[in-house]
């Protein structure tokens, strides 16, 4: 192991170790903390110059207000509305693809590959014009499906690196006895291979669920109106009406990452799985 | 699993001796045809669009290189790409912090997984979130950032207000999650270094710093790739951020690419999207050196396997 | 529209993912509008309610957008998915739009209701190619809001003068209290202060060719309106930080009595009371004479609603700014914005002493300016604020902002 474990040094620097590992952590999420603080403070005592002492008392009004008085349930809904979906598509569409490219040979397999791995680099910025254009001709342009439409395909390039990777590493005599047996092909897909996926699927899902939900920038770009922008979007113009109400923001922030953060921390096991696929090999 | 008893008809066995083949391109087919639709096309027409001159709302007029060559005059699309050059350096410090802190956490002591999932947590937060957060610890007057400098030099330093100091604010707000992404990256990486070679080398005298470098790096190297992937797309997209702490101000001076294309084609002032095509294009053009660069080593480790 | 298969491929898809149209009433008004702050909304919700009760058999939806996001908003929702009404503004902000088609020629709704008369002040603000573009409901004064206990507490006398004003900032400097705030985060806060520099210094006529981009940016008389503003730059006068602060927490400040004066537009009086200022401590003046041999003119941003060229119901919608033009609509809906009716047949509540100040001053006026992003050609407006963000900040570098304008000025009015 690296470094060489605590518990085999001396009794001092497992101590300071211990004191150190708390102050890191604060110092860590100090501004998180900063925001926490303030999402529970009355609105009297920003007025009163108190930023950083502890509330007077707790403020959880503020929450209700950012959520009700300001509608950030609906934005939130809309996210929902969106993530899910889009979870669910692009998840579904690399299985395929995954299994396609995982399992078959076949000329241009590394080239399709490849297309699918670079596209997923590209930058927002090139797709954004002909996207929008695109959107507004479909006449789904700030709607739910606009998002959806857009983000299972652009999560498809990562989705499929991810489940080609992990199909390719599995037993392939599987597949091969399966075959002589003469089982059809969707058939090793939907009884061999899928059951197998399991943990992929769950790993992916979790991850995907984070990145869409924490989109802002195609947020920005397909949708216009209160009853389609997911929250992040809605945080942003909600934002411009809260000037000068920090409690406000500070709630509003909390809110809106609750939900992948729950997710994280929920499915932690699966979403570590899913971002460091590649980093250990 | 079950081996459905096959019926023999003529067209089945056509199918029969072609599934092999047919299957992978069956399976492909949707996942291809969005991809195709929804991110080879629009690049396809980006490039196209970049030598129009149009508002979104008139029809388009051809005006070829003359986007292009306004751009090389634009001030602004100057002080973009220099940005995005300080956010593509100063990002890349993501990559050593978070080797530092995985292997400051790296321990088996108790609580550590809570603590592990804690420093990973500010990656999950979206960057409209964070960008709220590192705006309110900056905000002039009352910021946790400005009272601090206020204490520690008598004058308090407003970030964001300061054309000098403003892009290196955000690249540090951009930087925690960027971070707590190398760090996880790392942490899974040192779980899975050979101990035996640890072993080994530490019989050798081997400690420290040269431990790290001979021994663990080389063992990490999937990581590191990784982590320099991720982080020189991560600050080459860098959108969020801008748009939320800055608008891209003082006077434009925080501007990166991602940023300003977007306040030529659709923002309020804006609305040349052919000029904003042309930004994307460039970005792109940059972006794709890195790309190209990643997936040949993809490629290559592929094939080498 | 749907001519590529693959789009209508997509379309479908699209469709088959849930589109939910409600089956809708036989007669609906989509209003796109915003006025997402709080006494703009409200004031609108009371019109479409009187409205309706006037057309029952008219149901308006509306979708409100948040204020900034809408300008952005308005060109996606025209080309794409187009309400019956839209808000917007008149004078160079509407001509794009009327130049690509997007809005409806409304002359027939001047013509028949004799608006031509009833709106005069703002025809020509509303007029392109001799055409109506859309109907005007509101309009507020642009001048200095202050403070008055921190004016009674250095002793400062309200100015009459640039230089009176100047002098009082002394006062103030020396009293720790920023003489004048501004928040220029969104920039356009900046525009407000050079349009008075400008229009004080040069004149309405001088402003106007400047906005059309007929005088260049490093013209002397331009370097003249910056040196106005310098008096307030270089000593150190203005607020400092102001391009990392938004308008309302500059508006803040003057509540809390640490800004005196503030150069805004009346739709800011509402953030000032709710700051804690009252009719009592809250003070307006216009905008103190520089050159005393230029006419005053002010800026007097003009607001309005249209019919977007694709509206699908414009009949109904024609009715609704007949309804929007009428004296006592517009009497009522400026009562509740607290600002200026532009039918010259309503009234003004003259219980309001910024409204009542604000309609004596712009009835006085030599000429009204719409406001320089609404005067200037959106690019030119973008870079122009910007620089007058930046003069603010670092004053010295007057030079390279004005040859960057004059550039600028080149290639856009080309």
């Amino acid at each position: 192991m690296f470094p060489r474990p605590i518990a085999q040094r001396s009794q001092a620097a497992q101590w300071s170790y211990a004191a150190l590992l708390p102050i890191a952590l604060i110092l860590w999420l100090l501004p998180l903390l900063g925001i926490a603080m303030t999402s529970i403070k009355p609105a009297s005592d920003l007025a009163s110059g108190n930023y950083f002492g502890l509330p007077t008392h707790p403020a959880f009004e503020n929450y209700w207000s950012v959520l009700f008085d300001f509608d950030l349930w609906r934005y939130i809904r809309n996210s929902f509305v969106v993530t899910i979906p889009t979870v669910i598509g692009a998840v579904a569409l690399s299985c395929l693809t995954g299994f396609a490219l995982g399992t078959y040979r076949f000329k241009g397999n590394l080239l399709i590959f490849f297309l699918f791995v670079a596209g997923n680099f590209v930058p927002f910025q090139i797709l954004m014009v002909p996207v929008r254009d695109l959107t507004l001709r479909m006449g789904i342009y700030d709607t739910p499906q606009a998002l959806i439409l857009f983000h299972i395909a652009f999560q498809t390039g990562f989705c499929t690196l991810f489940m080609r990777n992990f199909i390719a590493a599995l037993p392939r005599e599987l597949i091969e006895a399966a075959r002589v047996e003469g089982v059809a092909e969707w058939q090793i897909f939907w009884h061999i291979v899928l059951p197998l996926m399991k943990p992929a699927i769950a790993a992916l899902s979790v991850l995907v669920f984070t990145f869409i939900w924490n989109d802002f920038f195609w947020a920005t770009v397909l949708t216009t109106s209160a009853d389609t922008r997911p929250v992040t979007a809605g945080l942003s113009s909600l934002n411009g009406q809260w000037v000068a109400a920090w409690h406000l923001v500070s709630a509003g922030s909390i809110v809106a990452a609750l939900p992948p953060v729950a997710m994280f921390f929920l499915m932690q096991k699966h979403f570590i799985a899913g971002l460091t696929l590649g980093a250990v090999k | 699993m079950t081996a459905l008893p096959d019926a023999h008809g003529p067209k089945r066995s056509w199918w029969r001796a072609n599934q092999q083949r047919l299957t992978p391109w069956l399976f492909l087919a949707p996942g291809a045809f969005m991809f195709a639709v929804y991110v080879i096309y629009p690049i396809a027409a980006s490039f196209q669009f970049s030598f129009y001159d149009w508002d979104g709302l008139s029809p388009k007029t051809w005006v070829g290189w003359g986007n292009y060559a306004e751009l090389w005059g634009d001030r602004n699309f100057i002080i973009s790409l220099k940005n995005n050059i300080i956010w593509l350096v100063l990002y890349m410090l993501a990559v050593p912090a978070g080797l530092g802190i995985a292997i400051f956490l790296n321990q088996t002591v108790t609580g550590i997984r809570i603590y592990k999932s804690l420093f990973f947590f500010p990656f999950v937060i979206s960057q409209v979130v964070v960008g709220l957060m590192f705006t309110w610890f900056y905000a002039p007057n009352f910021g946790l950032f400005f009272k601090l400098t206020e204490w520690l030099t008598g004058t308090g330093t407003a970030v964001l207000a300061n054309p000098e100091y403003a892009t290196y604010g955000i690249i540090a707000a951009g930087l925690w999650p960027q971070i707590a992404y190398c760090m996880i990256l790392y942490l899974t990486g040192l779980n899975n270094v050979a101990p035996d070679q640890i072993e080994a080398a530490r019989l050798d005298g081997a400690r420290g710093l040269k431990m790290l470098w001979y021994v663990v790096l080389p063992q990490l190297r999937p990581a590191t790739f990784i982590a320099v992937v991720v982080t020189v797309i991560g600050a080459l997209r860098s959108f969020d951020l801008v748009s939320i702490m800055t608008g891209g101000g003082p006077f434009g001076q925080t501007r990166v690419l991602s940023y300003y294309m977007y306040e030529k084609a659709l923002s309020e002032y804006g609305y040349r999207m052919g000029y904003g095509a042309a930004i994307a294009v460039v970005l792109f053009l940059i972006m794709m050196v890195f790309i190209t660069g990643f997936v040949w080593k993809m490629v290559r480790d592929e094939r080498g396997r | 529209m749907l001519r590529n298969p693959i789009i209508t491929g997509l379309a479908l898809s699209a469709a088959l993912l849930g589109a939910t149209s409600a089956i809708a009433q036989q007669r609906v008004l989509v209003f796109n509008t915003d006025t997402s702050d709080p006494a703009p909304k409200a004031a609108f919700e009371q019109l479409i309610a009187d409205f309706e009760a006037e057309n029952p058999d008219i149901d308006v939806q509306v979708n409100l957008f948040d204020h900034e996001g809408y300008k952005t908003a308005i060109r996606n929702f025209l080309t794409a998915d187009s309400p019956d009404l839209a808000n917007w503004y008149a004078g160079n902000r509407m001509k794009p739009f009327v130049d690509a088609g997007q809005f409806m020629d409304v002359s027939d709704v001047w013509s028949d209701n004799g608006l031509n008369e009833k709106l005069a002040s703002a025809e020509s603000a509303m007029t392109i190619d001799g055409k109506q573009w859309g109907v005007p409901y509101t309009y507020y004064q642009w001048g200095v809001y202050y403070n008055k206990s921190v004016y009674d507490q250095v002793g400062a006398k309200v100015p009459e003068t640039y230089d009176q004003f100047v002098e009082n900032c002394k006062l103030f400097k020396d009293a720790g209290i920023d003489c004048l705030t501004t928040g220029t985060s969104q920039m356009w806060p900046a525009a407000g202060l050079f349009d008075y520099f400008d229009l004080r210094t040069n004149g309405y006529d001088f402003h106007m060719q400047l906005t059309n981009g007929e005088i260049p940016w490093t013209d002397e008389r331009v370097r003249n309106t910056f040196a106005a503003w310098n008096k307030l730059v270089e000593p150190g006068y203005i607020t400092a930080n102001a391009a990392a602060i938004d308008w309302q927490d500059a508006a803040a400040l003057l509540s809390q009595g640490k800004a005196a004066n503030y150069v805004m537009g009346n739709f800011a009086v509402a953030t000032f009371k709710d700051g804690g200022l009252t009719d009592e401590t809250l003070g307006f003046f216009p905008f103190p004479t520089i050159n005393p041999d230029v006419a005053r003119a002010e800026d007097a941003p003009t607001d309005t609603v249209h019919i977007p060229a694709g509206a699908k119901n414009p009949e109904d919608a024609k009715k609704f700014l007949a309804f929007l033009a009428r004296a006592d609509t517009q009497t009522k809906l400026n009562e509740a914005l607290g600002q200026l009716p532009v039918n010259n047949e309503s009234t003004v509540n003259q219980d309001d002493p910024f409204l009542s100040q604000g309609f004596t001053m712009l009835s006085e006026a030599s000429g009204l300016a719409q406001f320089f992003d609404r005067d200037a050609p959106a690019e030119m407006a973008a870079s122009g604020m910007e620089g007058f963000q930046e003069f603010m900040a670092y004053p010295d570098n007057l030079d390279d902002i004005l040859n960057r304008l004059e550039s600028d000025r080149q290639r856009i009015y080309k």
